[in-house]
């Protein structure tokens, strides 16, 4: 499954988006994020913490410094991330 | 004895409520160690079930998976697998859910029932689940995961009954049989599968309200608030600050009282000679010179947890994170920082929140550089002895200038070192992860803190009575050996092997303007940083008369020159002056290796520091 992520205007990465942004996860992409994780081992990390396709997914707050980090609602949790590691997060 | 404990093990998420559920279940009858070779806090408790029988209990560190990406994790993995070393295979594996949340929760038992141990899942928190309309389907549920599902409410009286039957049940019928471990760590795949299955089980035995806690999101538009969090976060450190200073300052003043009048109790009660020096300068006033910062460690304990079990914790993280990023520093070690301003030894035990190892060494390394209470004693008799009392700018201390001055030296230094550190060992790495769950508010139970509370007022205790006071003891020794020949006028200390050692190490210091006494003083000081007082009080004692060591601070200020004063306020920011932090520092990363790193960083930042300022304040004809 690959998703071009020039195909369409509404394919967003997590990491990108703003507050208030809301929408639903379409894929994960461990190796968009430059993390000094392994791509595997940062889809395992955000799968444990809910990040599965079709999860709802919601950027409630941004830090101070370059709106960095995330605090995302993913379905009926609140999980902080670094914009760096949300980059591993397709959502539409 | 021994064969009739049923083992149980607790396992769950971060934040599941698996530390109030052990409390409830336990009480006091805990017991806090280590597990062996490696730094994971082992807690086990016991309880006895309503038909009598003995269960001991451990509470796992929390986890998503069974992978073990931390030590801790992995810890949970091998004691649930019955690899751990000296651990029994637990009989019942008790998983514990947030009922208001239970999507991790539910993946996390699928994934468990795969090492075929005898499981229980309860549901925890269930009446807040009820209160904000989330109903669960319990037996639909317990057939959905092929186990006996229990609700339970750690905080209220009875909230554990139907668990505790339960228990009590499995024990005596062995209802469930231990299967087959077929546990391997899951694949990316795998674990996607499970989440997938967990969300259809969830679909069918759970309904979940319309609005989710929208007290949580409420509060937390204030204060996850870029700007206002921050300033929230900064008017709750104050408090804590004040809290630590102001609230210990009159409980530590009447333990020090104490122990100085059993000192005094002793000297009049025992013959003078060996035995009595021993246990007044060596036992209690060693002893007593740590329990003293009890209070402060109590307090601070009290702030960490209060903020923990609240939810603020992971907030504050969120908040700090590029901000300590900056320096090269984890959110988490937010914390671990902020306690190293009472003490280091709290602090350096609370890194143990960070699950890089790099992070986590970094932030042992500088955790010493924070201005830790004991300074405080030697700040305040240096600077009220050599700065003058005076206004600056019309409204400013002069005195409290130079004391927040010191604290702001510590900071930065700690910032550019842990910028260096990065920037020479780990360079090449980006940063690691940070991704944390932020729960739900609730309420803390006091309880359960106080529990958190004594656990860890033992540990210290225990340590205090151990390590430390071996520490103590071998100071007193070089402190009181040689001992002075009959006739000599000169403080027995002179003739100590603290002596032989302090003229042997002064001509190393003399640049610094230390004269020898001051090299001697450091020697005692080691125990505690706070000792050197009373150390440059028993060295210029007798050489000044009886009544000039009651005033040690005018006796300085007659024998030392202003740099001198400076220089020594420079070393103590700097030096590695405290036997127990290093000791700690040892077995938190399990050797001598990153102990003597910190020791060698620290001597030779305190000796440049020193030198430079020496020098310019010679050079200002402060000499």
């Amino acid at each position: 499954m690959t998703i071009d992520l020039h195909e369409s205007d509404s394919v967003r990465l997590l990491g990108n988006a703003r507050r208030g942004f809301s929408g639903t996860v379409q894929a994960l992409k461990g190796g968009n994020a430059e993390s000094s994780l392994s791509a595997a081992e940062l889809e395992s990390r955000l799968i444990e913490l809910g990040f599965v396709e079709g999860a709802r997914v919601e950027v409630l707050h941004e830090g101070l410094i370059g709106r960095d980090p995330i605090a995302v609602r993913v379905e009926n949790i609140t999980v902080a991330v670094r914009r760096r590691e949300a980059m591993a997060v397709v959502v539409i | 004895m021994e064969a009739a404990l049923y083992n149980i093990v607790l396992v769950g998420t971060p934040n599941s409520g698996k530390t109030s559920l052990f409390n409830a279940l336990t009480g006091s009858r805990q017991k806090v160690a280590n597990y062996p070779g490696v730094t994971v806090e082992r807690k086990q408790g016991f309880f006895v079930t309503p038909r009598g029988r003995q269960v001991s209990l451990i509470d796992l560190p929390g986890t998503y998976s069974l992978r073990g990406r931390s030590p801790d994790e992995e810890i949970t993995r091998d004691v649930v697998l019955g690899r751990a070393k000296g651990e029994t295979l637990p009989e019942l594996v008790l998983c514990v859910a947030d009922a208001t949340n239970l999507r991790l929760a539910i993946r996390l038992v699928l994934e468990m029932k795969h090492t075929g141990r005898p499981m229980v899942l309860a549901l925890n928190m269930f009446d807040i689940a009820k209160r904000r309309g989330v109903t669960v389907d319990v037996p639909a549920l317990s057939a959905a995961l092929g186990i006996p599902v229990v609700t339970s409410i750690a905080v209220r009286k009875g909230g554990t009954d139907e668990l505790l039957q339960l228990t009590d049940t499995i024990a005596a019928e062995a209802t469930q049989i231990a299967r087959e471990n077929d546990w391997r760590p899951h694949s990316v795949a795998e674990l996607r599968a499970t989440q997938r299955e967990a969300d259809r089980i969830i679909k069918e035995t759970v309904s979940l309200p319309a609005r989710p806690d929208t007290w949580t999101a409420r509060v937390d538009s204030v204060v996850l608030h870029p700007v206002f969090g921050l300033i929230i976060l900064a008017a709750i450190l104050f408090v804590m600050f004040q809290a630590v200073f102001a609230w210990a300052q009159p409980v530590m003043e009447l333990i020090a009282g104490g122990f100085e009048l059993l000192g005094q109790w002793v000297q009049a009660t025992l013959p003078a000679g060996l035995l009595q020096s021993f246990i007044q300068n060596g036992v209690i006033s060693g002893v007593g010179s740590v329990i003293v910062f009890l209070p402060q460690i109590i307090i601070i304990f009290l702030f960490i947890l209060l903020l923990e079990d609240f939810g603020y914790m992971a907030r504050a993280a969120f908040l700090m994170d590029r901000i300590m990023g900056g320096a090269g520093l984890h959110g988490r070690a937010f914390i671990p920082l902020l306690s190293s301003f009472a003490c280091a030894i709290p602090g350096i035990m609370a890194t143990r929140v960070i699950d890089n190892r790099r992070d986590r060494l970094t932030t042992i390394l500088i955790a010493p550089l924070m201005t830790c209470s004991a300074r405080i004693p030697v700040y305040t008799l240096i600077i009220s002895a050599f700065i003058p009392a005076k206004q600056v700018w019309g409204w400013i201390n002069l005195q409290g200038l130079v004391m927040f001055g010191l604290y702001v030296v510590g900071i930065t230094s700690a910032m550019a070192v842990s910028a260096l550190i990065k920037f020479f060992m780990w360079r090449d790495d980006a940063p690691a992860p940070f991704m944390l769950e932020l729960p739900d508010y609730k309420l803390p139970r006091l309880k359960s803190i106080a529990i958190g509370i004594y656990t860890r007022a033992m540990m210290f205790l225990q340590r205090a009575g151990t390590t430390i006071f071996a520490m103590m003891v071998l100071i007193w020794f070089l402190a009181s050996f040689p001992q002075a020949p009959v006739g000599a006028t000169d403080p027995g200390i002179d003739y100590s092997l603290a002596a032989i050692i302090g003229r042997f190490i002064e001509p190393v210091l003399a640049p610094l303007g230390f004269n020898w006494q001051i090299a001697v003083a450091l020697i005692p000081g080691m125990a505690a940083r706070e000792v050197a007082v009373a150390a440059l009080g028993t060295v210029y004692s007798i050489e000044g008369g009886k009544e000039a060591a009651e005033q040690i601070g005018q006796v300085l200020a007659t024998k030392w020159s202003l740099a001198t004063a400076l220089s020594l306020l420079a070393w103590y920011i700097f030096a590695p002056q405290c036997a127990s932090t290093l000791a700690v520092i040892k077995r938190e990363t399990g050797g001598w290796r990153w102990m003597w790193i910190t020791f060698f960083y620290m001597l030779a930042l305190a000796y440049a520091a020193s030198l430079v300022t020496y020098n310019i304040a010679r050079s200002f004809g402060a000499g």
